[in-house]
């Protein structure tokens, strides 16, 4: 069997290029589009939406997405697979349902929901019944935060993806699927790989590691040799030209800017990576010291030699909740003794803020353009011609936090000489949400398929 | 001889919660068994002192000329809570990239090593 998959990455995350989706389905042949929406912070926003308006909490980028790639769908059959759901998967297929009948799509979408990820209506019901959703990282137990949770949501895999391939669907929306499922499930069901087909699940994995960040395997954000990646205002989104035996390129359309490279994957594969032995997911665990990597061509990567094991039978669940507010105002000092100046600043504000009462979980000055991304590494930078102060408060009390936002601008008139740069105005403050890593049996997670038409 | 590991590697970071990232990969295969030799462990646990709370763990790739670092308690708090402007860590990989070390000259000839200048 020679088939070969190809499998195109269009979105890396709720906010990317939204014109990308209708290039990879238009500039080449492709079987499969993969759409990557959600990142942690998304599953929360998604759940404040539905909050307000039960028909929402998906991402409505979405919609305009599948507008736009409609002809290829239901003229060329290209299938499309997206995590776009968020928290209200069925809501997301009715809003694309009613916009593709709108542009004349008779029916010919078939739409598969995959639901069973959400278990924030269950969140009670399993702690009574012994699953504690101890914090991975602290080991605390989730009641310590219980009634601040917004949501939680289970990273399912390719099981569900691949079933509403295998019942028709060209669509299939989900909810909290990991990013790479994404990818893999289209293999898995093409080229029929079993449930243990361990090394070429892995690979599946990996080629949705690969793209599931869109452009950032092709050229975007590559430091090597990042003055010559060509027309990056026309950057190429990444392709996956899949064969049965898990071996893969990586490629991106003719006539795009970027670059795909050895290098440019390889950054790509380092991305947000822990213990490279063990890349655990509900599928497999994919062992990134066993991937070789080889040109083949121009803008063409071939990847293989992969290996898998059978992963866990937990699950990782990530639960949102809040944890009250935090503002970040900035001013900026100007040469000379730009750092001094600024520095000056920040032990006038803490003060002031301690005479007012005011307390915080957390304070934090950095001195933007001396050091805040590189801290003590990046040298003196006494003599630099401006510095911004930036300073963020955290802390549970709303008020307080609102309090500080008033501080900032009277040292305008009323601080350290030679400042400026204060027209954005008073700071916003921002409720936090954060996340809670949790694990869960796999067995207690059912997820479900349904076809909409 | 003294050689700057931004002539010799490239990098990129992530988070994952309060821990960043680093993989940082040699721009010659040729160079990987320097960074696999000098860029240790504790190289770069004091490289990066005073700006992590935790510790740090190393991973070899061989495969990809590459070293996987975690910095632990990285990103003040990490994710949402974070006040830091970097609170997903996406220039720690550049901050490991100041590390000058420090090869024997006759290694550093062998391999063609950019000096520090």
């Amino acid at each position: 069997m020679n088939k070969l998959v190809r499998v195109a990455g269009g979105q890396g995350f709720w906010g990317d290029d939204l014109d990308a989706p209708r290039r990879q389905v238009e500039g080449g042949p492709v079987d499969y589009l993969m759409l990557d929406y959600l990142a942690e912070v998304t599953m929360s926003i998604l759940q404040k939406q539905k909050e307000r308006d039960p028909s929402l909490g998906y991402a409505r980028d979405f919609v305009g997405a599948m507008e736009s790639v409609l002809p290829a769908v239901l003229e060329r059959g290209v299938k499309v697979v997206a995590n776009a759901g968020g928290v209200n998967p069925a809501a997301c297929a009715v809003a694309v349902k009613a916009a593709a009948e709108k542009a004349g799509s008779k029916g010919g979408l078939k739409i598969g929901v995959v639901s069973g990820d959400d278990l924030l209506d269950r969140l009670d019901q399993l702690i009574d019944s012994g699953h504690p959703l101890a914090n991975m990282e602290t080991g605390e137990q989730l009641s310590a935060v219980r009634d601040r949770v917004l949501s939680a949501n289970a990273y399912i895999g390719s099981e569900p993806i691949v079933e509403a391939l295998a019942k028709g669907a060209n669509v299939v929306i989900t909810g909290r699927s990991t990013d790479t499922a994404l990818t893999m499930a289209p293999l898995r069901h093409e080229f029929a790989w079993g449930a243990t087909s361990w090394d070429q699940l892995a690979a599946g994995i990996i080629a949705g590691h690969i793209i599931e960040c869109g452009a950032q395997c092709s050229g975007g954000n590559c430091l090597y040799d990042w003055r010559s990646i060509p027309d990056l205002a026309n950057v190429g989104y990444p392709l996956v030209e899949a064969k049965p035996d898990g071996t893969f390129v990586v490629t991106k359309h003719p006539n795009t800017g970027g670059r795909v490279s050895v290098q440019t994957i390889t950054e790509q594969l380092v991305y947000e990576m822990g213990d490279p032995h063990s890349y655990i997911t509900p599928d497999v665990i994919a062992d990134f010291t066993t991937i070789k990597l080889a040109p083949d061509g121009e803008n063409r990567v071939l990847v293989s030699g992969i290996k898998g094991k059978p992963p866990t039978d937990k699950l990782k669940v990530s639960v949102a909740y809040r944890a009250g507010f935090k503002a970040v105002g900035t001013l900026v000092y100007a040469w000379p003794d730009a750092l001094e100046k600024a520095q000056l600043a920040d032990r006038v504000l803490r003060e002031r803020l301690d005479r007012l009462g005011l307390r915080f979980e957390r304070i934090l000055s950095e001195f933007v353009g001396a050091n805040a991304t590189h801290g003590h590494l990046a040298g003196d930078q006494s003599d630099a011609p401006e510095v911004q102060l930036r300073f963020g408060v955290r802390g549970s009390d709303r008020a307080a936090v609102e309090r500080f936002t008033r501080e900032i601008a009277p040292l305008v008139l009323n601080g350290p000489p030679s400042v400026t740069g204060f027209a954005g105005g008073r700071p916003k403050v921002e409720e936090i949400v954060a996340y809670w890593p949790a694990l869960i049996d796999k067995s207690v997670v059912r997820t479900k398929v349904d076809l909409v038409q | 001889m003294k050689v700057r590991l931004v002539d010799i590697a490239h990098a990129r970071s992530g988070d994952k919660g309060d821990t960043a990232n680093v993989g940082v990969i040699a721009l010659e295969p040729r160079w990987y068994k320097v960074l696999d030799e000098f860029v240790t462990r504790s190289r770069v646990a004091d490289h990066f002192r005073g700006m992590i709370d935790g510790g740090v763990d190393r991973f070899e790739l061989p495969n990809l000329n590459a070293l996987n670092f975690l910095l632990h308690g990285a990103l003040d708090g990490g994710g949402t809570l974070s006040l830091k402007t970097d609170a997903q860590g996406k220039v720690f990989s550049t901050a490991l990239l100041r590390m000058v070390i420090d090869v024997p000259d006759a290694e550093a000839a062998r391999l063609q090593l950019p000096a520090a200048k």
